[in-house]
């Protein structure tokens, strides 16, 4: 229903919005900022917000001390890899869970859920000692499959979300209409489900490009990915401030960059079955 | 072709049975209604039929071969949902030429009956919108569209109308009136609405709690009710049932008599009463008749133009030769 807002109201919501806005954007943009100061501008107090010596210098340090690309690579592969591997195990998961469900399904998404709410340093030993002992410490495959499964309830609830939302008539109608199961799935259903899958996607590849716990514990240097890249900066000596917010800014900008691009995807994908 | 034979078929939903054994021949070319209170196991029968549910016991037979354990698409049917269930993804042309292409048919032949189709329906300007671009009315004839080009052995219908505005009801019925008058191909339509079973129907399938109550065509169940139950329920307004000391003059338990079988007179009559409510039609007026010293109101059915008002005293004679009688069990008497 419409409700008449007054302008005094409007423009002091639009404040307070901006407002709460610039303050959960403010640690990314001092990280920035920070990335083009020199070491000693970066802990000088006070510190300078706009007027100090841009300076490049820092990145080029990154550059030479590291391989940024390696990691970016790492990082693409492991991020891009789970998200597939997750979607080819959840999509049919997913479809069977909402169109043809039993007694228990709503028991297995809640199990399923309720493994998120495992703090993952609970099982950190047994995974490492199986990771150490099958020789997937430090691999690529190693990182995919364990962010395959730490991602997985999340991908098939969303999928489970949107799926519940598509009609089932016009699945039977399908199935009037002589498509088989393989053709019900491919002509009408996954063009039905594009927006939700390509939002799970989205999100996943989010999650996983700035998983950190299982990335920085399971690789060494052959498998690490930008979040490893970011922590090696961290160093228990000497200056490292403005290098450390080169390497962070170089590492989240490929996802900040997606995330602005598909963000009216994602808003979508977030809210749909929410909303109506 | 399309013979369709309904052997001792019975569905059950976990223990419950909504549909006890029951036996039903829908002979080629005939317009069917399945018609019933909600949850009368209409629906479900189609399913049945349509091959969405699988029977719990009994056997399903079109045009003479069994079906039973045939999925959906080999049983040659095409059915129309009360949501249309058009894909929301494809143009009017893809949703039409939807079945066709599962079942591998040539591009020409496909295009000259989607053609075909959509100049039956008056269509051809919409063939590539979608759906969501399209009006309930034209939406469901896209549904009819696509199931048309199949040229399936029986058309089934579940709800179809539902979904439309009063005066596009009226127009569609028509429409798949005169469709089924010019395919001469068996159709089954699923309703709660008895006039649209009594419009459209050669034959009425009267259910209640998975029971078939009466078969028969409209005239049949209107002038020879089996029950009460048909008696009540087949007709507009519904007749008037009455009970007691009245059915006993009669020797029955019940007496039905229908309002427009009963004699209006402002002098003498059989049941004296006070006018209650009038329903003003234009053509007809209903009057709703109270203080006849009977339990029920009773309904009578006049003139558009009578001049009856609230409040007036009438006297009501019922149609000798009209009068329905029941037993204690509902059951008519002969």
């Amino acid at each position: 229903m419409a409700r008449a807002v007054s302008t005094r109201r409007k423009i002091g919501f639009t404040i307070a919005a901006w407002a709460v806005g610039l303050a959960i954007f403010f640690p990314i943009l001092w990280t920035i900022l920070t990335s083009f100061k020199t070491e000693a501008e970066a802990i000088s107090s006070p510190p300078s917000f706009l007027f100090f010596d841009w300076t490049l210098e820092n990145y080029t340090t990154v550059q030479e001390r590291s391989n940024y690309f390696r990691h970016f690579w790492n990082s693409v592969v492991i991020s891009l890899g789970s998200t597939v591997l997750g979607l080819i195990i959840a999509i049919p998961a997913a479809w069977s869970m909402a169109f043809v469900p039993g007694k228990r399904t709503k028991d297995v998404l809640m199990w399923m859920l309720s493994t998120k709410m495992l703090p993952p340093v609970g099982v950190l030993i047994p995974i490492y000692l199986i990771f150490r002992d099958v020789g997937l410490l430090d691999t690529k495959t190693g990182l995919v499959i364990v962010l395959t499964l730490i991602n997985l309830p999340i991908i098939v609830w969303m999928l489970y979300t949107y799926f519940k939302e598509i009609p089932g008539e016009i699945l039977e109608a399908a199935r009037m209409d002589g498509a088989t199961l393989r053709d019900e799935i491919i002509h009408v259903l996954t063009p039905m489900a594009v927006p939700g899958i390509a939002s799970t996607l989205l999100l996943n590849v989010i999650l996983a490009w700035n998983e950190a716990f299982w990335t920085l514990n399971l690789t060494a240097a052959k498998a690490a990915p930008l979040t490893a890249f970011i922590a090696s900066y961290s160093s228990p000596e000497g200056l490292f401030y403005a290098k450390l917010s080169a390497a962070s800014t170089m590492a989240i900008a490929p996802i900040l960059i997606l995330g602005w691009f598909s963000q009216k995807q994602l808003v979508r994908g977030l809210t749909f079955g929410a909303v109506k | 072709m399309g013979r369709i034979t309904l052997d001792k078929v019975t569905k059950k939903f976990g223990d419950v049975e909504v549909i006890p054994p029951l036996d039903l021949t829908i002979e080629d070319g005939e317009f069917v209604v399945f018609v019933g209170p909600s949850g009368c196991g209409k629906s479900t029968l189609l399913r049945l039929i349509a091959g969405l549910e699988d029977v719990s016991g009994g056997e399903i037979r079109i045009d003479g071969k069994p079906a039973t354990d045939l999925p959906p698409a080999k049983r040659g049917l095409a059915m129309v949902f009360q949501s249309y269930a058009l894909y929301p993804h494809m143009s009017v042309r893809k949703n039409i030429a939807f079945p066709m292409k599962m079942a591998g048919m040539p591009e020409d032949e496909q295009k000259r009956r989607i053609d075909n189709a959509a100049r039956a329906l008056n269509l051809t300007d919409y063939l590539d919108r979608r759906p969501g671009q399209l009006s309930g009315g034209q939406r469901q004839r896209v549904a009819i569209g696509r199931a048309i080009v199949r040229e399936p052995a029986a058309f089934l219908f579940d709800e179809p109308l539902s979904n439309l505005d009063a005066a596009l009801r009226v127009g569609m019925r028509m429409e798949i009136s005169e469709l089924h008058k010019k395919l001469d191909t068996t159709m089954i339509y699923v309703t709660h609405d008895q006039v649209e079973a009594m419009t459209m129907a050669d034959k009425i399938v009267v259910l209640r709690a998975g029971n078939i109550e009466q078969v028969g065509s409209p005239l049949e169940l209107y002038r020879n009710p089996r029950n009460t139950f048909v008696a009540g329920f087949i007709g507009s307004p519904k007749m008037n049932l009455i009970d007691g000391a009245e059915a006993k003059k009669h020797s029955a338990e019940t007496i039905g008599v229908r309002p427009e079988h009963i004699d209006v007179s402002p002098s003498e009559g059989t049941w004296k009463g006070r006018i209650g409510v009038a329903e003003h039609l234009g053509s007809d007026t209903f009057f709703h008749v109270h203080d006849t010293g009977l339990a029920e109101t009773i309904t009578i059915r006049a003139g558009g133009e009578v001049g009856l008002h609230h409040g007036d005293t009438v006297f009501l004679t019922p149609q000798a030769d009209k009068l329905h009688r029941f037993d204690g069990q509902g059951l008519r008497i002969a």
